[in-house]
């Protein structure tokens, strides 16, 4: 009995310290719910300005995390706008003047549409196990939902944000709140999910309240109408022809 | 008295050659400082109402509050009614309306692919009114082509048009912002090329017709900005300030986008830059002041030793230790009137030559966004002469007073043993 005592009570006292999942582990279960291998989704983006609240629709396809299309539907003024993600590039098309503009330099710092993203937003969608080194923080409660902190350091110096902390929903595995920091420490934006929906086999936030901290407002919704993941996308979708289509 | 002074100061040379030399030199380096600085001053004010400030500025509370920034979708919308009424409300006044932006622009290939882009800064005036035309010398700034005639037609900054390695007639797109922040692509012709000598602009500004921003930036109506420009066409801040008053009693309020009148010196920090600059002329007059005195006080020392005996014997023979000092006084003074005539009749040949040719400061004002012209010239004004012939003749006459003072320390009694040896 004594030897069984022995050999039991470390483990039951030691239990209690080990956590369940490491930091590593919530990330690429994050990154799991997150990225799919094809998504479409139909989405409303609302700007709000200190003249006016402006509501864009989208309809987007992406490929993984690196390769997306999104087209801009309305209202008028906007309608038929279409962006381009391929890996390191980006490419805009304006119906009205015909043509296709790449994004680089510093206008990749530029807000998209008067929002609270700027194009590098749209070009760092990265799978964040693969580039960011986590460290588990203290537990919070957020949204009244049990969440875990996750602390990320980037693994290399081209990431549009060096550090990121990052509050993980314990049950559904799906990030809540982020903050996202320059490489001087800045605090540069903050995002708040909700609506979180099963879809599938995954959970996914149906609501995302951008905000550039640097900026007066009161951030930038988007708001996701619709979304199917892993489903057939033809390829002249995420090829330069499909903008002038 | 004055004039038999001026005949012995010149009839013996050393007493007068090294002061004059000395009071010479210094009026001539401070009336040409002086030119320089008022020029300069000059230059930026005058750049400053051209681009930047108008002598009056009416924009929104909201655009005032960020103006450095020039916030473009802080400003007027559907405003020409409210432009009409302050435009009789101060006739005296002359009122442009502006629109300054930012945006991309991009140079595309054959198949309309990017082939080049650059940042631009895009001011909009009215290209149709010539007085709003001739606030920016545009005439006179334009290198090649022609002002715009029609719709759709921009002014590029010649160094740009040059680096991209653009030609007259091309097409680009600029890409940018509307006022309520959706995405602007619109397709303009260059008609022409513009440097106005401010590196500010000259790096990559483009001009355009304030209808063709107001279609790009979705304003109908409006304006970022209406300038203002005083009837004389010299900026005077009594009667700015007076005007503004006015105006903000009458029609300033709460609103984010009341109108607010803004003077010249109310932006970018020029009130500040001006009244500073009126202490840094006071600091040169008296640091020359200062300098020159020690000088001559130094050179007074030397000449009383060396007239040690005059002096003395002079005392010896009765005449007063004040009279003598006042002597002294009345030849610094005839010195101070050479020196400095003689200074500044080489200062205003020195200040009319950069007054025609001017000083280049492009290599300085690369890399900075000041509104100075890059070539600065001095202004050759009578006021500009005596603020450096003053200094002058004070310097003189308080360098003697100093080195004098000598004299009363000589001890009557001695003198005829002190003139033994």
């Amino acid at each position: 009995m004594k030897k069984i005592l022995l050999i039991i009570l470390p483990i039951l006292l030691f239990a209690g310290t080990i956590p369940a999942i490491t930091a590593a582990e919530i990330l690429s279960k994050v990154d799991e719910n997150m990225i799919a291998k094809t998504t479409k989704s139909t989405a409303r983006m609302i700007v709000e300005t200190r003249r006016a609240t402006r509501t864009m629709s989208t309809v987007s396809y992406a490929k993984g995390n690196d390769i997306a299309y999104t087209e801009y539907t309305a209202p008028a003024r906007e309608k038929g706008t279409k962006m381009l993600k391929i890996k390191d590039d980006l490419w805009l098309y304006d119906p009205s003047t015909d043509r296709v503009i790449q994004i680089s330099g510093n206008m990749l710092k530029q807000s998209v549409m008067g929002s609270d993203l700027s194009y590098e937003d749209f070009m760092d969608e990265v799978e964040l196990a693969k580039t960011y080194t986590a460290t588990l923080q203290e537990d919070t409660v957020y949204d009244e939902r049990s969440c875990y902190v996750l602390s990320l350091a980037a693994k290399t110096d081209n990431l549009a944000y060096s550090k990121r902390v990052i509050y993980v929903d314990k049950e559904r595995l799906v990030p809540l709140y982020q903050e996202l920091y320059a490489k001087s420490g800045k605090k540069l934006k903050t995002m708040r999910m909700s609506k979180v929906t099963k879809i599938k086999q995954r959970w996914y936030p149906m609501q995302v309240v951008f905000k550039d901290e640097l900026k007066s407002g009161s951030g930038t919704t988007m708001i996701i109408d619709e979304v199917s993941f892993d489903i057939k996308i033809p390829d002249y979708y995420f090829s330069k022809a499909i903008l002038r289509k | 008295m004055f004039l038999f002074v001026l005949k012995g100061l010149l009839r013996d040379r050393s007493r007068s050659f090294f002061p004059v030399l000395i009071v010479s030199a210094g009026v001539l380096v401070t009336v040409f400082l002086i030119a320089f600085m008022s020029g300069y001053l000059e230059s930026m004010v005058r750049q400053n109402a051209r681009f930047d400030t108008g002598h009056l500025k009416i924009v929104t509370n909201a655009y005032a509050e960020k103006l450095s920034q020039k916030p473009y979708d802080l400003g007027f919308i559907d405003s020409e009614a409210e432009f009409e009424q302050w435009k009789q409300d101060f006739p005296s006044v002359r009122w442009t309306p502006r629109i300054y932006f930012g945006a991309l622009m991009d140079v595309p290939d054959a198949e309309g692919n990017t082939l080049e882009q650059g940042d631009v800064f895009g001011m909009a005036i009215d290209l149709w009114d010539p007085s709003a035309v001739q606030d920016i010398h545009l005439s006179e700034a334009l290198v090649q082509g022609r002002i715009p005639q029609a719709p759709g037609e921009i002014l590029l900054s010649e160094e740009l048009f040059s680096k991209l390695k653009l030609e007259l007639e091309s097409t680009v797109t600029l890409l940018g912002s509307t006022l309520y922040g959706a995405m602007s692509f619109q397709n303009y012709i260059i008609s022409g090329t513009v440097s106005f000598g401010v590196h500010a602009l000259d790096r990559g500004g483009i001009v355009t017709d304030i209808k063709d921003a107001r279609l790009f930036l979705d304003m109908e109506g409006g304006a970022s900005e209406y300038f203002g420009f005083l009837p004389s066409g010299i900026y005077d801040d009594g009667e700015a300030q007076e005007i503004k008053r006015e105006f903000n009693a009458k029609y300033n309020d709460e609103d984010d986008f009341a109108p607010v009148m803004l003077a010249l010196t109310d932006q970018n920090d020029m009130g500040f830059m001006l009244r500073y600059a009126g202490f840094a002329l006071g600091l040169i007059t008296v640091i020359f002041i200062l300098i020159i005195s020690i000088v001559l006080w130094n050179a007074g020392l030397l000449n009383s030793i060396r007239r040690y005996g005059e002096f003395g014997l002079r005392l010896a023979l009765g005449e007063h230790k004040g009279h003598l000092y006042r002597w002294l006084i009345i030849e610094s003074l005839a010195i101070g009137v050479v020196g400095s005539l003689i200074g500044a009749a080489l200062g205003i040949g020195v200040i009319q030559y950069f007054h025609v040719h001017g000083v280049n400061f492009a290599a300085f004002t690369q890399d900075t966004s000041m509104m100075v012209e890059n070539v600065v010239y001095t202004t050759l004004e009578l006021k500009n002469l005596l603020l450096g012939i003053i200094p002058g003749l004070v310097s003189t006459v308080l360098g003697a007073m100093l080195a004098g003072i000598g004299i009363f320390h000589r001890n009557t009694a001695k003198l005829f043993k002190e003139l033994e040896t």
